[in-house]
């Protein structure tokens, strides 16, 4: 079975409040030197038969239409193995 | 025969009842709706009640807004059927494009809870007509993922054509662009806000006034003039 990653990230010029408290947090923990967190999320799809371009279509298509929402999140699909 | 106005129940919403009685009390028929129903049981018009629909996975509203009965309603209000969301029923209507922008997390990261008060900027919307332009009201406001956003040529747009309905007054409690707490459609018929009109339309209870009252009044004076 391969496996396809679809990547969401908030669009750059979107507030990301969760990134900001986390990228807080590190200098409290100790580690320096990070200037910026953004957070985003990752889905791991596991599909059944070979990802050829018309499996990864429908991916783009359902990314598209459901695990983005576009006016606010950018995304990529990858393909792992 | 009076008007019969649906309210949408999501497994997860939580002011069906609330919105259903404030029906009841301006003067309508409160219909119950089941989310995998696509059947709107000849309803006027309908209403997205608040609350965490499909326990807000993925992103609030995002689940929801495929169900069985949004087909239906979102095909219904593109031919003018009046549609009012509430909380997350606002952010229901967003994730369907019925209306643009997006609802995000709080950008202080809290829920929030608090008599909130709003200035009603577009007294001409199927929900609002009751109301005069510039009313201040004090209606209960709950949420966690409140924050409108959208670009600013939407938003510019949506300024430019008045249709930016509701207005945050005295403090903004979620970071909402533009102090925005409620948008509608450019036909008036879809209106979305994040606060709660169904929780302060009777005295004894929520805000102890009744000025969110003035939405079920507004669109049963509406229906049953049409």
């Amino acid at each position: 079975m391969a496996r396809v990653v679809v990547d969401v990230m908030l669009k750059p010029e979107i507030l990301d409040p969760q990134g900001q408290a986390v990228q807080r947090a590190l200098p409290r923990l100790g580690f320096e030197g990070i200037a910026d967190v953004r957070q985003g999320k990752r889905f791991e799809l596991e599909v059944d038969g070979p990802v050829d371009d018309a499996a990864l279509a429908r991916i783009h298509e359902m990314a598209e239409t459901f695990l983005a929402n576009t006016v606010i999140e950018d995304f990529v699909v990858k393909v792992e193995s | 025969m009076t008007a019969r106005i649906g309210v949408v129940t999501f497994p997860g919403t939580l002011d069906d009842q609330d919105a259903l009685r404030a029906v009841r009390l301006a003067g309508a028929e409160p219909v119950s709706l089941w989310h995998r129903d696509k059947d709107l049981k000849q309803v006027d018009a309908v209403v997205l009640a608040g609350g965490f629909s499909y326990g807000d996975y993925l992103r609030a509203g995002a689940i929801s807004r495929f169900s069985p009965v949004m087909e239906t309603v979102i095909d219904q209000a593109r031919s003018g059927m009046p549609v009012l969301g509430i909380c997350n029923g606002f952010q229901i209507l967003t994730e369907a494009h019925l209306l643009p922008g997006a609802m995000l997390r709080n950008n202080h990261l809290h829920f929030i809870c608090r008599d909130q008060k709003l200035r009603v900027e577009n007294a001409e919307t199927a929900w609002t007509a009751d109301y005069e332009q510039g009313r201040e009201i004090s209606v209960p406001l709950k949420n966690m993922d409140g924050r409108y956003v959208a670009d600013e040529r939407v938003l510019d747009e949506l300024e430019a054509e008045g249709r930016v309905a509701f207005r945050y007054l005295d403090v903004n409690p979620n970071g909402s662009l533009r102090d925005i707490a409620g948008i509608t459609n450019a036909e008036g018929n879809v209106v979305g806000l994040m606060p709660h009109p169904e929780h302060a339309v009777e005295p004894l209870i929520g805000t102890g006034g009744t000025d969110g009252l003035g939405f079920f009044t507004s669109i049963l004076r509406r229906l049953v003039a049409a």
